[in-house]
């Protein structure tokens, strides 16, 4: 292989929507190729855009070949710049500007039952995702990147969550192993994530370290929103310290299981039912709910079984889990209607909910409904479920005037 | 030589159109329904049995023995069907033959052409053929489109075509349609034999109205061929050949639901609408196309009426292993069929009464007392550009290719409602313009525009938007819809177009809506 030829971004009959470049140093003055899907309606415009990032980069001696299959821009000046940065070895960062409803921080207690995977080196799924409606989008920067693509997925994810729509979904990123993954942050943290994910956690430690790297970078960029934190049990020893792990900094506001990593680690298989991380996922939700956070469960794997994955979060739901990741879109709006409110559930919810109101407003110490008393913890889970209704726009915030 | 085109002026949806073509006088686009025709439908020569073997044996030796017969000279229109689709032979069989015996200009009229039609490339360079009418796409579509064409093309529509040669607008010298199963006679039909195909009915214009027909099969079966969608007595000469079609190109297409969560997602969108807009009743009927997403819309709405213990009357197709279930799951009563996409659409129409053959004459010709398509509550169809007045493009791509047929598209258009389920992007391309490349079908004929990003109603079509307002659907305006469009894609570059026009798109009616201009190439 020629040591001077530079690539990044992915080429090949069933890519789209990316772009691959292709550097080739020399002492030639720079010429630049374009074969483009899109050419006659954006070649010009691309064009434009290669001698931009050369010109940044003072790129001016070598070929950049570029095959676009209908890239946007964001990805294209994210390839072009993996590849020119190897290229030059110059630390340059091209920017396109912020949408600005990427600027929008984060919400704490915004509701999380369903959050997207999205492999931080394949634009194609972007674009279309949020269109999807998840309460989450995760560009992914851990497993679902292969080991040599890291580093040009690094510049992907930081142009994405810049630049990409999002549709009202949360921003959120799964950054590697830590320590490796404190490198990720600084491609984030600056550029509007809301959430980061912390994979195979297994101690509060390491929840400290990203918090350092995080405030240190909030620091120099003049952040001042909180960066939410989602820490990933995936091990025996993350379930023992899930606790301390769920309750190490503030800014951890939910804590979620990878159920493939653990039973491996237990060395058993997961199944659908789930007896063998029965164990863990109750110790997982005690733990959240002890810390006061939201208990998130693992992806279902199955991607064509609906069924199956609706009897998985029932179960879910029943452990008292408060969410799920969905590794495809078609998931979304089957764990979303699971796990919100069934009608039912609602319906007793409203009548506990109206029952407490007129209680309060009588001065009585005690709430019933027709002839029965109900207790307190009722009237909690009543307001909860509530809560999660309006949250989801199932139920209007005014419901109870307008009923 | 006149020349290739002449007489420019503007018509009723704002393109400037040649009134004249190929020498041949045409009449622009006056608005829809507003074109009345005189006169009669054309007739072809009386014949006589005198001139035909009292036995019914009309065979000839070979391909060329027939097309000399009927007597092949330079300037003749020559018709083909598209029933194989990307598995046929005889097309390119037939000017290999007209080539090799030197004849000229001639003018290919098939009812659609594919990739496997290449070859043709080569006899239009060498003036074999002067020009196609009919679909171009492809490689036929790119030799077109930068201007290496003779003559003008001509699209027509499914229906157009029908009424192109009934009206006597086309007239066709000889008409070669293939059969998977004829006798000697030339009784014919698509649905035994090694290329099964399942329907012959784009063959039947040509069958009633040509000089000479010759039917071509690799299964001659003893008379009488039952069942006779074309008559022999249509027929002037049958051959037998070795083959007569590729089984697996001719089922070939695109036949499997979508697994895009994103096609999926405009499908269940679709079938939503519909719902709100009470379309999915006891009763109702429905068309959509053999595409991935049109296919999903159809499994939504099976689901909704095996929910609710209700079935359509008919489906109308292009039908494959889908609809068939529906018919077969007691979904729906008939399928009206126009065209059998894979070998289970072709079983079933050979054995199930209720799934029934129809062709462009029943189905879409404009220039007859009523058609099936404006009989369809529901149409599903797509487009590659639909402008901000839902005037839709079907034929070229943004950047000025030709790339699709019309098909029955323009016929079905006047459905009792017409949804375009399409993605508001592809491969960056917004799908949504100020202005149509090529305007094929009219706005006011397209009520909605169903994308991943929203759903966009036609202001003319009240009653839907308020049927549909309360449904929790997300209802955008196509303004909206394309804003977003632009946000997302950035704005595209308007093609490169020379003034030169290479085409013509055809109304149902037999005028002209628009025209196509060489690409650029340079």
């Amino acid at each position: 292989m020629n040591k001077n030829i530079y690539k990044a971004g992915n080429n090949g009959d069933k890519v789209r929507s990316d772009c691959y470049v292709e550097i080739l140093r020399s002492e030639n003055p720079l010429e630049i190729s374009l074969e483009s899907k899109v050419d006659k309606l954006y070649g010009n415009n691309i064009r434009k855009l290669v001698k931009d990032v050369a010109a940044q980069f003072e790129f001016t001696h070598g070929t950049i070949r570029v095959v676009d299959t209908g890239a946007l821009d964001f990805i294209i000046v994210a390839r072009l710049e993996a590849a020119l940065r190897m290229a030059t070895g110059k630390e340059i960062s091209y920017l396109l500007p912020q949408r600005d409803d990427n600027r929008e921080p984060g919400k704490k207690d915004r509701y999380r039952f369903t959050r997207l995977y999205l492999p931080g080196n394949t634009p194609k799924l972007m674009l279309n995702a949020g269109v999807h409606s998840p309460d989450g989008l995760i560009l992914d920067l851990e497993d679902a990147v292969a080991p040599d693509k890291k580093y040009e997925a690094r510049f992907l994810v930081r142009n994405a969550l810049r630049n990409l729509k999002f549709y009202g979904a949360e921003r959120m990123v799964r950054v590697n192993q830590i320590p490796q993954g404190l490198e990720d942050l600084e491609y984030i943290v600056p550029h509007g994530v809301n959430m980061v994910l912390v994979p195979k956690c297994e101690s509060a430690e390491q929840i400290h370290s990203v918090n350092k790297v995080i405030d240190k970078l909030k620091n120099e960029h003049h952040i001042d929103n909180d960066i939410w934190l989602m820490p990933i049990i995936e091990s025996a020893l993350g379930v023992i310290k899930a606790y301390e792990i769920a309750s190490s900094t503030d800014n951890v506001v939910a804590m979620a299981i990878g159920l493939e990593d653990y039973t491996a680690d237990l060395g058993t298989l997961r199944t659908d039912e789930g007896v063998e991380s029965f164990y863990a996922r109750s110790q997982m939700v005690n733990a959240c709910r002890a810390a006061k956070i939201q208990p998130i469960d693992s992806v279902f794997s199955d991607i064509e079984d609906m069924e199956a994955l609706r009897e998985n979060v029932l179960r879910s739901k029943q452990l008292g889990f408060e969410g799920m990741g969905c590794i495809h879109p078609r998931q979304v709006p089957v764990v979303q209607k699971t796990f919100a409110p069934s009608e039912k559930e609602l319906d007793k919810a409203k009548k506990i909910y109206k029952a407490f109101e007129d209680a309060k407003a009588k001065g009585l110490g005690v709430v019933s409904l027709g002839s029965k008393m109900i207790d307190p913890p009722v009237v909690k889970r009543a307001q909860r479920q509530i809560y999660v209704a309006v949250k989801t726009g199932l139920l209007d915030e005014n419901w109870i005037n307008k009923e | 030589m006149s020349k290739k085109y002449d007489k420019i002026v503007e018509n009723a949806v704002g393109r400037k159109v040649p009134e004249e073509i190929n020498g041949e006088k045409h009449v622009a686009f006056k608005g829809v329904g507003k074109h009345r025709p005189t006169g009669n439908k054309y007739g072809p020569p009386i014949p006589s049995c005198a001139d035909y073997p009292d036995d019914g044996d009309k065979r000839q030796s070979s391909l060329k023995e027939a097309l000399l017969k009927s007597g092949i000279k330079d300037g003749m229109t020559i018709s083909t069907h598209h029933h194989f689709r990307n598995g046929d032979v005889i097309a390119n069989q037939i000017f290999a033959i007209a080539a090799e015996l030197g004849i000229k200009d001639l003018r290919w009229f098939p009812s659609a052409s594919f990739p496997c039609h290449e070859p043709m490339i080569e006899h239009m360079k060498s003036g074999v053929i002067n020009r196609i009418e009919g679909s171009m796409n492809g490689p036929l579509g790119k030799f077109a489109s930068e201007g290496n064409m003779k003559g003008v093309g001509v699209l027509r529509s499914h229906g157009g075509r029908y009424q192109a040669v009934q009206d006597g607008e086309v007239h066709i010298d000889i008409a070669v349609i293939a059969a998977p199963a004829a006798d000697a006679f030339g009784n014919a039909n698509g649905v035994h034999g090694d290329a099964a195909c399942g329907l012959l009915g784009f063959a039947l214009a040509d069958a009633q109205h040509a000089d000479k027909v010759i039917v071509a099969t690799d299964n001659l079966v003893d008379f009488p061929c039952i069942p006779w969608q074309i008559h022999g007595n249509w027929v002037d000469y049958t051959v037998e050949v070795d083959k007569i079609g590729i089984p697996e190109k001719i089922v070939s297409g695109t036949t499997r639901i979508t697994k895009s969560p994103d096609r999926l997602r405009i499908a269940e969108l679709t079938a939503n609408f519909c719902d709100a807009a009470g379309i999915i009743r006891d009763g109702f009927s429905f068309q959509s196309g053999a595409g991935g997403t049109a296919l999903a819309v159809g499994e939504f709405f099976a689901q909704m009426m095996k929910e609710r213990n209700i079935k359509a009357r008919f489906i109308r197709a292009g039908s494959n292993k889908y609809p068939v279930k529906m018919l077969e799951d007691g979904l729906a009563d008939y399928i009206l069929d126009g065209q059998t996409f894979d070998l289970e659409g072709v079983r079933s129409i050979r054995e199930n009464p209720n799934h029934v053959n129809t062709s462009p004459f029943t189905s879409y010709n404009y220039h007859g007392k009523g058609n099936f398509a404006s009989m369809v509550d529901v149409v599903m169809l797509g487009a590659t550009e639909v402008d901000v007045n839902f005037n839709a493009n079907v034929v070229t791509h943004s950047d000025g290719y030709m790339l699709h047929g019309i098909g029955g598209w323009q016929n079905c258009l006047f459905a009792r409602t017409t949804i375009l389920p399409i993605p508001l992007f592809r491969d960056r391309i917004p799908v949504i313009r100020d202005r149509v490349t090529t305007l094929c079908g009219p706005g006011e004929l397209i009520d909605v525009i169903v994308t991943e990003r929203g759903i966009a109603i036609n202001p003319k079509r009240i009653d839907l938007i308020e049927k549909a307002h309360n449904a929790g659907l997300p209802l955008k305006t196509i303004e909206e819809l394309k804003v977003e469009a632009e946000d997302i894609c950035g704005m595209p570059e308007n093609p490169q177009l020379e003034d030169e026009i290479i085409g013509v798109v055809k109304w149902v009616d037999g005028t002209i809506i628009d025209a196509v201009y060489k690409v650029k190439t340079k």
